[in-house]
C-alpha cells in the first residue's frame, strides 16, 4: 500500500485547520494537488488486490473529496458575499399587500356564495360552503384557459395561489399543457404535476388528525 | 481541399494518437463477455453515492482518472477535455469537466458521441490548437431508465427490440505525437431518418444512419478490402442484421469483418438483455475493452468505428415524433512500433 497518500491527507488536514488565513493561489495550489493525489487514489483503487485494501483506498478518496469540498466552500464564500451585493431584494412589504387584496377578494367571493346559497336557497353551511369551492374552482378553470389567470398569479402571488383557486389553476394549467403529448403520457400523466404533492400530503395530514381526533375522543 | 478525400472523408494530416484509455463498467457488465478486460467495476450499481446520477458521474471521472494516469498525465495538462452522456443536459460530464478543470465542450450525440469526441479532438489537435484532448463518454443503465422510460422496479415485459443501456464509461487520451493507435480518418454522419418512432426499437432507427455513413467512406476510399474491422456502437442484433442486409444490396460484402459493439457485451441467453446494450458506455467500454487491444494482434491493422446514435427525446417521441439516427466514422489504424 502505499502510505505516503495518506500522509499527505493527515498533513494537509493540519493546514486546512487554518483555511481562512490562506489566499485564494495558495487554496488553488491545494486543489492541484488533491486534484492529482485523487488521481492516483482512483489508481491505486483499480489496482486492488483485495477488498481490505479496496477499503482503505475508498476511504482516502472520500477524504480526499471531504478536503476538496472544504477548500472549494471557502473560495466560493468570497464570491457569495459578491452576488448578495448586487442581488435586488424581493419588495416584501408590496408583495405582501398585493397577497392579501388579492387573496381577501378571492375569499369574499367564496364567503358571498356561501352566504346567497344559505339566504337564497336556504342551504345549510356545510353544503354552502361546498357550492361555495365548486363556484371557485369553476371561474379558475375558465380563467386559466382563456390566460387570465396567470395575470392575476403574477399580480397576486401567493394571494392567488393558497386559496383553492390556486389549486385548481395548478391542475388546468398542467392539462392545457401537457395535452400535445397525448391523452395518456400526456394529460393523464402529468396533470397532478403541481397538485399531486397537495393531494398526497393532504390526504397524509387528514389521516394524521383523524388519528388524533379518535385518540382524544 | 486539403484535408479531405471525396465527398464526405477528413484524412489527418497529423493523425492523433490515441495515448491510453480506461473502461469502467458495471456489475452486469462485468458478469458478460468481456468480464476481465475491464480496468475498473462497479461494486455496485449506486457506487456509494446516494443517486444513480452521481454514480454516474463518478463512474465517468474514474475512467478519465484511469486514462489520465496510464497516460502519465495529469488533468490539468489537457488542452480540451470533450464529453457527453445521456443524461439530460448532459450533466454528467459537465460534472466531470468540473473536476477536470479542462477546457470543455460537452457533446450531445446520444450514443454516437464517442466518435464524435474522437473526430473533433482529432480536428483540434490536427488543426494545431492543443497537444491533449481527452475523450470520455458513459451511461448508466438505471439513470437512463428512470429518464427515458419507466422507474426501475416497474415490472414491465421488455420487448425483443428493445436493448440494455450499459453501465459503462470509456476515456479515450487523444495525443499529438507517436503512437500505435492512430486516428487518420473520420466520415462526421448525417442525420437519416426513416420514419421509425418506437423508441424500443432504436436499433432499426439507427441501422440506416450507419449504412449511409459506411457507404459514404467506401464511396470516398474504395478501400474495402483495406479495412480489417468495422464495428457500429449499438445496433444490437435487429439493427446489426439490417445494417448487413443494407450493404449487400449496395454491393459491400462486409461479412467477416463487421462487428457491432452492443452485441459483445452480455451473454445474449443469460443475461436477458434481448437486442443486445446501447448507451454511450456500450461503445466506450467495448472499443477500448475489445477491440483497441485486439487490434494490436496484427502489425498492421484498420478498424472503421462508426459510433450511432438515436437522437431521439422522450418528448418528442411522446408527441409522434420519429427518431433522428446518426452515424459517426472513425477510422482507426494500429501500426506496430518499429
Amino acid at each position: 500500500m502505499e502510505l505516503h497518500l495518506e500522509h499527505n491527507l493527515k498533513n494537509r488536514e493540519k493546514r486546512l485547520q487554518k483555511l481562512q488565513e490562506l489566499d485564494q493561489a495558495n487554496m488553488e495550489q491545494l486543489l492541484l494537488e488533491l486534484q492529482q493525489e485523487h488521481q492516483q487514489l482512483v489508481s491505486m483503487e483499480a489496482g486492488s488486490i483485495d477488498l481490505a485494501e479496496q477499503r482503505y483506498y475508498q476511504e482516502l478518496i472520500e477524504q480526499n473529496k471531504e478536503q476538496t469540498l472544504r477548500i472549494q466552500k471557502e473560495i466560493d464564500k468570497e464570491y457569495q458575499k459578491q452576488i448578495s451585493l448586487v442581488t435586488p431584494k424581493a419588495p416584501v412589504l408590496k408583495n405582501v399587500l398585493r397577497a392579501f387584496l388579492v387573496g381577501g377578494t378571492i375569499c369574499l367571493l367564496g364567503q358571498l356564495v356561501i352566504n346567497f346559497m344559505m339566504l337564497t336557497y336556504d342551504a345549510d353551511f356545510k353544503s354552502a360552503s361546498a357550492l361555495a369551492s365548486i363556484t371557485i374552482v369553476v371561474i379558475t378553470a375558465v380563467l386559466t384557459g382563456i390566460g387570465v389567470y396567470d395575470e392575476i398569479g403574477r399580480y397576486g402571488g401567493a394571494g392567488s395561489m393558497v386559496p383553492i383557486s390556486g389549486f385548481a389553476n395548478s391542475v388546468v394549467s398542467a392539462a392545457l399543457e401537457f395535452k400535445r403529448e397525448g391523452m395518456i403520457y400526456g394529460i393523464g400523466a402529468k396533470i397532478f404535476t403541481i397538485a399531486g404533492p397537495v393531494i398526497l400530503y393532504g390526504t397524509v395530514a387528514s389521516v394524521v388528525i383523524g388519528m388524533i381526533y379518535y385518540l382524544l375522543g | 481541399m486539403g484535408k479531405r478525400i471525396g465527398k464526405r472523408t477528413i484524412a489527418y494530416d497529423t493523425p492523433a494518437v490515441i495515448r491510453s484509455w480506461a473502461t469502467a463498467a458495471g456489475r452486469k457488465e462485468a458478469r458478460g463477455k468481456l468480464a476481465e478486460q475491464y480496468d475498473f467495476i462497479l461494486n455496485h450499481n449506486q457506487f456509494g453515492e446516494k443517486s444513480w446520477e452521481r454514480a454516474e458521474q463518478k463512474m465517468q471521472q474514474y475512467a478519465l482518472e484511469l486514462a489520465l494516469e496510464k497516460a502519465g498525465l495529469q488533468a490539468s495538462q489537457l488542452d480540451y477535455f470533450l464529453g457527453g452522456d445521456l443524461l439530460n443536459q448532459i450533466i454528467a460530464t459537465s460534472f466531470t469537466a468540473r473536476a477536470a478543470g479542462a477546457p470543455y465542450f460537452g457533446l450531445y450525440g446520444a450514443c454516437s458521441s464517442l466518435a464524435e469526441g474522437m473526430i473533433l479532438g482529432a480536428c483540434l489537435l490536427d488543426g494545431g490548437f492543443g497537444r491533449m484532448a481527452a475523450v470520455c463518454t458513459s451511461s448508466h443503465h438505471d439513470a437512463a431508465e428512470r429518464q427515458l422510460r419507466y422507474p426501475t422496479e416497474m415490472g414491465v415485459q421488455r420487448t425483443l427490440t428493445a436493448q440494455w443501456t450499459v453501465t459503462g464509461s470509456g476515456a479515450y487520451i487523444l495525443d499529438k505525437g507517436h503512437g500505435q493507435w492512430q486516428i487518420t480518418q473520420a466520415v462526421p454522419g448525417k442525420i437519416i431518418d426513416r420514419g421509425i418512432s418506437n423508441s424500443s426499437d432504436m436499433g432499426s432507427a439507427m441501422a440506416a444512419a450507419a449504412v449511409d455513413t459506411i457507404t459514404a467512406w467506401l464511396q470516398d476510399t474504395d478501400n474495402l478490402d483495406g479495412v480489417d474491422y468495422i464495428v457500429t456502437g449499438d445496433l444490437g442484433k435487429i439493427g446489426y442484421e439490417i445494417c448487413k442486409r443494407q450493404l449487400l444490396e449496395q454491393g459491400y460484402d462486409v461479412n467477416g469483418k463487421y462487428y457491432d459493439c452492443g452485441m459483445q457485451i452480455y451473454h445474449e441467453e443469460d443475461q436477458d438483455v434481448h437486442a443486445g446494450g446501447s448507451g454511450c458506455g456500450c461503445s466506450a467500454v467495448v472499443m477500448g475493452a475489445k477491440f483497441l487491444p485486439q487490434m494490436a494482434a496484427q502489425p498492421h491493422c484498420r478498424l472503421l468505428f462508426v459510433g450511432t446514435g438515436a437522437l431521439l427525446s422522450p418528448l418528442t417521441v411522446q408527441q409522434g415524433e420519429t427518431i433522428p439516427g446518426i452515424a459517426h466514422g472513425v477510422l482507426i489504424e494500429y501500426k506496430q512500433e518499429g
